[in-house]
């Protein structure tokens, strides 16, 4: 019996945090201007390409009589060509991505959402194809923005660190796996040779708090996971800095390399600088790739 | 007690808990300061990671030092330390106490008061009979008593305004032997040795001083027309200044400070001096000065008589007397005169207006009826009327059968001569003035003869009048009182022609004695003598002025001596008053120095306060108590969670700190060497964001704008400057670019200070959020958010996107679009007042004349557009071929026009004027 009220608050934390979401998405999609659409080349679609003189071949169907009246030769209406995409958002769902360095930062997971979700309204605004993996199907149209933002506001797993999920993607589609990339690497190692199998293309986007970038930690500490599964004690946090940061490089540069082993792309954005920077170069490499 | 050096413990036993210290040592170092928790998802990278040191999970040692001391100082603070305790061992016999009781006591009496009530309280708790003098009082017999007997009178005992007499007591101590406690004042007194000496002969001495400096200023004087007060210190040490106060009754006779002026010692110096310059109305109501530190007797100096000056008004004979200066009638009275008085010149009525002290008419003979009614009602007032004899009065026939109201006698015709050439008898030499004439007890040397005179004719009031005679009985000065006010004639002229009294010192004593003239500096003892001195006003010893009341007056001799040694006991500091003059008594004379008292070295001198016992419980509690707020800081530290503590701690060091930092700012001028590069020329400048690339783009667009600027205009901008908000000064420039970036730092309250101050003193910034205002107007890209942060904080008027008759559109270019980087984006500037702006009759635009709009807002990145690199090539593209191009060009045109704007304001508004202006000027 208690089910019914939980689900009723919880349904009513979705309803509050929804719209902010979904409006704090549009309005850093509103910053990016879009550039050329389509695909600058004729093919199937509604949009008007050009007129192409008829030749062997084509059906009498598609002679354009209006165009070809008003001239002496036979003229073929192209459309251009409007292939839609199917791009599936993995957003990491694990504890670690609720982590913040400082009371005035959102947490990791709340960035990861936003860019996601951002970067979907791009996408479905572009006529792709958007899902998430795992959760929603790639569809297009406006609808199923709304339904990509009630997922991502939807709970956090349990885990500590998250693997990349690659149910529901769809072959030589494209692929966004946004986490911190923390945890075991062989787990996104797998994904993405998964993802590869089915020539999927992508980007990684690894988002960090800039307290994980400077550890400015000091004293005895004992540090634990977000779950409590792992800790590490140390009677001088600041003496292993230096050593945090070159293992955090090591990361990155094992990130990079496994990404273009793969053909995908790789960057690293920390939740201190604003969104739009990372949005663009997601949206540029999502572009870049095809 | 137990005693360890100067500190006694009131419960000794509590110091054994001490040796418990070391136990303690090993119970806190036992156990190490305690680990923080910290959730981070990095923990994954720390697995494995060995620590290089590991001593630390002990507590440091010096923090456990810390933590010893603040235990130890507990326990000694419930010890009782106690400094400097009473341990004196109980003396026996009687017990003397000597007080000084003089004016300098007064600085500190409560204390010294308290002493001696103390000294007696503490001999009757003994047992001991105890006596209690005070050497300002006359000496008499000396008689031990109970203390109980003394102890209304210790309290109750107060100083006296002089100098303690030394001379006297030796003789009337009791006999036996006692202990002499000696209070002194700190000051050296002639017999103080002598009365040391038997007191010592009685038993042991012990003297109690004070450290605290003694203040006195000296009696004021005269130089170059200024006041010149003068005071004393004891001891000497560093410069130090102090105020002196002149204060006198103002016109409505209420007693006021009137002049204030700073007095400084210069290290080292035992006297300072201050000139004060105050105008004579002013100086001659100054009835006495005193220092503002010191409440003393010897920091209040009287004045008398000898800072007023008189006004006189000299009159001689018309002007067809010319002749030589030193055959002038007024020449010797001018020079006896002039140092010591204002003198007034002019004809009679003239200077009655200005209402003299006094007139002095020599050898003048007849007045009009009108100026001698005037003469006659300045008299009733309380005027004096000087006449000299001369020629022409004896040549006239004024008051010859009448008595003339303004002479006071009847005058023979003619006068006489002795001792020249036509006439027998030998020139007349003075008789010794007779007690009863002002001038008694003055001395007439010898030589002052009389050849000439006129003589007065013998009325039954003339011996009354007469204040002067020769030696057969003529006489030379008369005296008539006119109601308040008197006239005097002297049978002789003021000049040598008649008699050689002018040219003798008598003369200007005589002045001196009629008040005509006042004396320059102390009264000499022949100035006082033959005179009796009633005081009218007394000085206690706290500087306090009290009526005399019964007070015997003093001969004039002792007066001088006092005036010079200083005052006694049967002649206390105040105002004298004689017949004519009132003299002053205070402490110090001009010449008297301070001078410390010096004892022997077998006699022991404490401070007052030196050896008071002085419980260190508080002291040593808060001690332990800082060390363990230090200790708790320190384990903070330790243990890595400072960190977060660290702004706290800066904001307790500033408050710790405020001189210092107050200091520090005022170091940190402008730099000189950006005012000279800013100001040499015109500077375009940008705000520093601190985004490398917008910095960059800023800097070169500044520069291509400049370099535009150079080639079409008049405006020949040098280099541009990025200017950090928060560290340069902003007067310099004429305008800043700021170019918004959505992670900039919101300025401090000082800089946007810097930044207000600008932008109302005529400054322009150019706010670009370089976004294309892509999210419109109410929308907000991360830096129009960010702009609208930045901009709360700033004193920005109304504002409208810019209309299409602002002046912007016309100060060099017509432009109706002002694109950058982006072409299409609003550009906001301050709006127009809305009562202003309407066009004329058939005038293209709106009559707005006034303002520099104080900001501009706009998206465009016009930075951009007008980069250029080194050698002036575009840095950036701007739009597609020969649009972009020309959108380039419109951009530079924007600029241009931007920069004339700031520069030349509305100059290119007010030209809408000039059709009306030519008109006019057709006409």
């Amino acid at each position: 019996m208690s089910a019914a009220p939980d689900l009723r608050a919880r349904a009513e934390a979705l309803g509050q945090t929804l719209p902010p979401l979904l409006a704090e998405a549009e309005m850093l999609a509103a910053t990016v201007m879009l550039g050329e659409h389509g695909r600058r080349r004729a093919g199937l679609g509604d949009e008007f390409w050009q007129y192409r003189p008829a030749h062997q071949g084509d059906s009498a169907r598609m002679i354009d009589w209006r165009r070809s009246a008003r001239s002496d030769s036979h003229f073929v209406r192209e459309r251009e060509w409007q292939a839609a995409q199917s791009v599936t958002l993995w957003v990491d769902p694990s504890k670690s991505m609720t982590f913040t360095g400082d009371k005035s930062r959102a947490p990791k997971g709340d960035r990861a959402k936003l860019l996601a979700l951002a970067l979907a309204v791009l996408l479905l605004r572009g006529g792709e194809r958007v899902g998430i993996a795992g959760m929603a199907s790639p569809r297009a149209g406006r609808t199923q923005m709304l339904r990509l933002a009630a997922r991502l506001a939807g709970e956090d797993a349990g885990e500590d660190y998250g693997a990349p999920e690659t149910d529901g993607m769809v072959s030589h589609g494209r692929a966004v796996f946004l986490s911190d990339f923390l945890g075991d690497l062989t787990a996104v190692e797998a994904g993405l040779a998964r993802a590869s199998d089915r020539g999927v293309k992508g980007v990684l986007i690894q988002i960090l708090d800039p307290a994980e970038e400077e550890f400015p930690f000091d004293g005895r500490t004992i540090f634990e996971s977000m779950g409590g599964t792992m800790r590490h004690e140390t009677q001088r946090a600041g003496d292993l800095r230096a050593r945090y940061l070159s293992r955090l490089a090591e990361r990155k540069d094992r990130l990079t390399g496994l990404a273009r082993a793969v053909g995908w792309h790789f960057t690293t954005h920390h939740t201190g600088h604003p969104a739009q920077s990372a949005l663009l170069w997601a949206y540029a490499a999502l572009q870049g790739g095809r | 007690m137990f005693m360890i050096g100067p500190i006694g413990f009131a419960v000794p036993w509590l110091l054994l808990a001490l040796i418990a210290l070391p136990i303690l040592w090993f119970l806190l170092r036992a156990v190490p300061p305690a680990p923080i928790r910290r959730r981070f998802p990095g923990v994954a990278l720390l697995l494995g990671l060995k620590d290089e040191e590991t001593e630390t999970d002990k507590t440091p040692w010096w923090l456990l030092l810390l933590r010893m001391l603040a235990v130890a100082a507990a326990i000694i603070a419930f010890a009782g330390p106690i400094l400097n305790p009473d341990v004196r061992a109980a003396g026996s016999g009687p017990l003397m106490v000597v007080v000084d009781g003089s004016w300098a006591d007064a600085r500190d009496w409560p204390r010294r008061a308290e002493k001696a009530s103390a000294l007696v309280a503490e001999a009757g708790a003994e047992g001991r009979p105890v006596a209690l003098i005070r050497l300002t009082d006359a000496p008499e017999r000396v008689e031990f008593q109970t203390a109980e007997a003394w102890a209304g009178r210790a309290a109750g005992l107060q100083p006296q305004a002089w100098a303690p007499g030394m001379d006297g007591w030796a003789e009337v101590l009791p006999d036996g032997s006692f202990e002499t406690v000696w209070l002194s004042d700190g000051l050296a007194y002639p017999g103080r040795d002598g009365l040391l000496e038997a007191l010592e002969a009685k038993g042991p001495v012990r003297v109690i001083e004070s450290p605290r400096p003694v203040l006195a200023l000296h009696p004021a004087g005269f130089e170059d027309g200024k006041v010149v007060v003068a005071a004393s210190r004891m001891p000497v040490g560093d410069a130090v200044s102090v105020e002196v106060i002149a204060r006198g009754p103002d016109p409505a006779g209420i007693e006021r400070e009137l002049a204030r002026v700073t007095l400084g010692f210069a290290a080292g110096m035992e006297r300072g001096e201050a000139l004060l310059d105050v105008p004579p109305e002013l100086r001659n109501r100054i009835t006495r000065f005193e220092l503002e530190a010191a409440r003393t007797a010897g920091a209040v100096s009287l004045t008398d008589d000898s800072l007023k000056r008189r006004k006189i008004a000299l009159i001689g004979a018309g002007p067809d007397q010319e002749g030589l200066q030193l055959l002038s009638p007024l020449h010797y009275l001018r020079q006896a005169l002039e140092p010591v008085a204002e003198i007034i010149d002019g004809t009679l009525t003239e200077v009655l207006l200005a209402n003299p002290d006094v007139v002095i008419l020599a050898d003048v003979a007849r007045l009009t009826q009108s100026e001698t009614d005037a003469t006659l009602d300045w008299l009733e007032e309380g005027g004096l009327l000087l006449r000299f004899a001369g020629p022409r009065l004896a040549a006239s026939d004024v008051s010859r059968f009448d008595e003339d109201p303004l002479l006071p006698v009847r005058l023979r015709e003619g006068g006489r001569s002795v001792g020249g050439t036509m006439s027998w008898g030998e020139p007349k030499a003075l008789a010794p003035f007779t007690e009863g004439s002002p001038f008694f007890g003055l001395v007439a040397p010898d030589d002052v003869v009389v050849r000439a005179q006129v003589l007065a004719q013998p009325d039954p009031n003339l011996t009354e009048r007469t204040i002067a005679a020769l030696d057969d009985g003529t006489p030379l000065v008369t005296r008539k009182i006119v109601g308040d006010g008197q006239v005097v004639l002297v049978h002789v002229t003021a000049n040598a022609e008649w008699s050689s009294l002018p040219l003798s010192g008598l003369f200007v004593q005589m002045l001196e004695r009629l008040a005509v003239s006042t004396r320059p500096a102390l009264p000499e003892a022949t100035d006082l003598a033959g005179q009796t001195w009633s005081p009218e006003v007394v000085l206690d010893a706290y500087g306090q002025l009290s009526d005399a009341g019964e007070l015997p007056g003093a001969e004039g001799e002792a007066l001088a001596g006092a005036i010079t040694t200083g005052p006694t006991l049967a002649m206390p500091p105040g105002l004298y008053a004689g017949a004519d003059r009132r003299v002053a008594l205070n402490i110090m004379s001009p010449e008297a120095e301070l001078l410390p008292a010096v004892w022997p070295a077998s006699v022991p001198v404490e401070g007052l306060e030196g050896r008071e016992a002085q419980a260190l419980k508080g002291a040593f509690l808060t001690g332990g108590l800082a060390l363990l707020l230090i200790d708790v800081l320190a384990a903070l530290w330790v243990a890595g969670r400072l960190s977060g503590l660290r702004r706290g701690v800066a904001v307790l060091l500033v408050a710790l700190l405020p001189m210092q930092e107050a200091k520090a700012q005022d170091t940190s001028l402008p730099d000189d060497a950006l005012a000279l590069e800013a100001t040499t020329a015109v500077v375009l400048a940008h705000v520093l964001t601190g985004d490398p690339q917008v910095d960059e783009v800023a800097a070169a667009g500044l520069l291509g704008l400049g370099d535009r600027l150079w080639q079409r205009t008049s405006i020949e901008p040098a280099l541009p400057i990025g200017v950090d908000l928060e560290r340069d000064e902003l007067a310099f420039f004429p305008f800043l670019y700021w170019p918004i970036t959505a992670g900039q730092a919101q300025p401090s309250a000082e800089a946007y200070g810097k930044l207000n101050q600008y932008l109302r003193t005529g400054g322009m910034i150019l706010f670009d959020t370089r976004d294309a205002d892509v999210a419109g107007f109410g929308g907000s890209t991360p830096e129009g958010q960010r702009l609208q942060l930045i901009a709360s904080g700033l004193d920005i008027p109304p504002l409208e996107q810019m209309p299409g008759d602002h002046v912007l559109t016309r100060t060099f270019y017509l432009l109706q679009e002002f694109p950058g980087r982006h072409a299409r984006g609003a550009v906001w500037v301050e709006a127009a007042p809305l009562a202003e702006a309407e066009a004329a009759e058939g005038m293209p635009f709106r009559n707005l004349n006034d303002g520099v709009t104080p900001v501009v807002i706009g998206g465009n990145d016009w930075a951009a557009a007008w980069a250029v690199d080194d050698i002036g090539v575009p840095l950036l593209p701007v739009g597609r071929g020969f649009a972009g191009e020309r959108q380039r060009e419109i951009a530079y045109r924007f600029g241009i026009n931007l920069i004339m704007h700031v520069l030349t304001g509305n100059y290119k508004s007010d030209q809408v004027h000039v059709p009306a202006l030519l008109e006019r000027l057709g006409q």
